[in-house]
């Protein structure tokens, strides 16, 4: 993608409804796929995809990525049996966090210039494909409970061969802060934000894994849309792009979904991250030439 | 699809059950909002297939279908762009629903401290799917 030169670039940006609709409709299919099959979601390339490759306007990236945010999330959600890993409360607590900071950053959006938003994009995707190549360490906690983990009743248990297991929620005012950042991330740039919401269930609140992973994606599709409606009202979102990223996205989620049980997907995370980790740099080099 | 009566028994069954519960309506929510935005994006294609519509130049403020009220008068104009609009708001409201359904569920269940959290998240939602 690095290297296609710019008259073709211009060509690709002014192609009829018919073209662009049935690549992006396969973008989409591809990062609604990779998404699922990652657990790193479809959002973070929808909008290097439609800025670099498509030229379209950084805003309206930003509101059709949210868009397939929505339907990453719900697909998933609707594709999955839950078997009892995630914590409602947890969620349902931490949602409070992340809908403000999601309206925060759908205001802050209408704020900063374009550039602005690309190069706080290029930062959060270099972030999110570093650590998604990164292993995972599991905090399960011994030491005092958290009073106010007792408090809201957040101390659950999961399923595990040998039976339940009881775990305990550590930071929860920590775990707060960070879904709020989390919330503003995701309505500045029409992200899942997936990687600090794990981040924050995983290191603040030490919750298993299995817990945060599933909690996280109940999470992500509310958060998007406490910000669905200000890109609306603000004409971030319009039909000719939403209509084939959304339907493709979902499609390759649900696809995804099924896949990924008969799938050995080391190798994809690591594939995915340098894609994620090229496209920023791409991003970060089109925002600093002026070119966003 | 009803919800659980016996949600008193036991909290870690009961919320599996919800979650089964939710989950069905999110499929059907789910499926619903992509076929009216299929229906749109197959009208908007014969439509307006051959265009060549700009998308590097932003003019967000001028697009009419920016509030809920203008996409529904133009879903009754049948106007295919609109149809599309109202398929990103179906959307968008399934987790809107994922979140009533929880409360409903802990209003029964007489948590009444995650019924008021829930309601909190709700009405943010609101907010912000009314344009903030």
């Amino acid at each position: 993608m690095a290297g296609l030169p710019g008259p073709c670039v211009s060509r690709l940006a002014i192609m009829p409804v018919h073209d662009i609709t049935i690549l992006l409709f396969l973008g989409a299919l591809a990062a609604g796929l990779l998404g699922a099959l990652t657990g790193l979601g479809g959002g973070a390339i929808i909008v290097p995809l439609l800025t670099i490759l498509f030229h379209v306007d950084i805003r309206y990236a930003v509101g059709t990525s949210l868009v397939s945010v929505i339907a990453t999330s719900s697909g998933a959600a609707a594709a999955y049996v839950k078997e009892g890993y995630s914590n409602i409360r947890v969620g349902m607590l931490l949602e409070i966090a992340t809908t403000i900071g999601a309206i925060t950053g759908a205001y802050i959006a209408g704020l900063v210039s374009p550039t602005a938003v690309a190069v706080i994009f290029g930062i959060v995707l270099l972030h999110t494909a570093w650590t998604s190549t990164r292993p995972r360490v599991e905090h399960i906690a011994g030491g005092p409970p958290d009073p106010i983990a007792l408090k809201l009743r957040l101390d659950s248990t999961y399923p595990t061969p040998s039976g339940p297991q009881h775990y305990q929620v550590q930071r929860v005012p920590l775990g707060f802060g960070l879904m709020y950042i989390a919330g503003i991330l995701s309505g500045l740039l029409g992200i899942g934000s997936g990687v600090v919401k794990v981040l924050a269930m995983d290191r603040a609140m030490h919750l298993p894994f299995k817990v945060s992973t599933t909690t996280s994606n109940f999470m992500i599709g509310v958060t998007a849309a406490a910000s669905a409606g200000i890109y609306l009202h603000r004409g971030y979102i319009v039909p000719g792009l939403a209509f084939p990223v959304m339907l493709g996205v979902l499609a390759g989620a649900l696809a995804g979904a099924r896949m990924l049980p008969h799938l050995h997907t080391q190798k994809l995370r690591v594939v995915f991250s340098l894609l994620v980790a090229a496209l920023a740099v791409e991003l970060l080099v089109n925002a600093f030439m002026g070119k966003i | 699809m009803g919800l659980p009566h016996t949600l008193v028994t036991g909290h870690s069954s009961a919320d599996d059950r919800t979650e089964q519960v939710v989950a069905n309506v999110l499929r059907l929510g789910v499926l619903i909002a992509a076929a009216v935005t299929l229906v749109g994006g197959v009208l908007y294609l014969m439509q307006a297939g051959a265009t060549r519509p700009d998308y590097h130049v932003f003019h967000g403020q001028s697009s009419p279908l920016r509030s809920l009220a203008a996409v529904a008068r133009g879903v009754a104009a049948g106007n295919a762009e609109a149809i599309v609009q109202a398929g990103v708001v179906l959307l968008s409201a399934c987790p809107v629903a994922r979140v009533a359904l929880t409360l409903i569920a802990f209003a029964m269940r007489k948590d009444r401290l995650y019924a008021l959290i829930s309601a909190i998240v709700l009405v943010l939602l609101a907010y912000g799917l009314l344009g903030g």
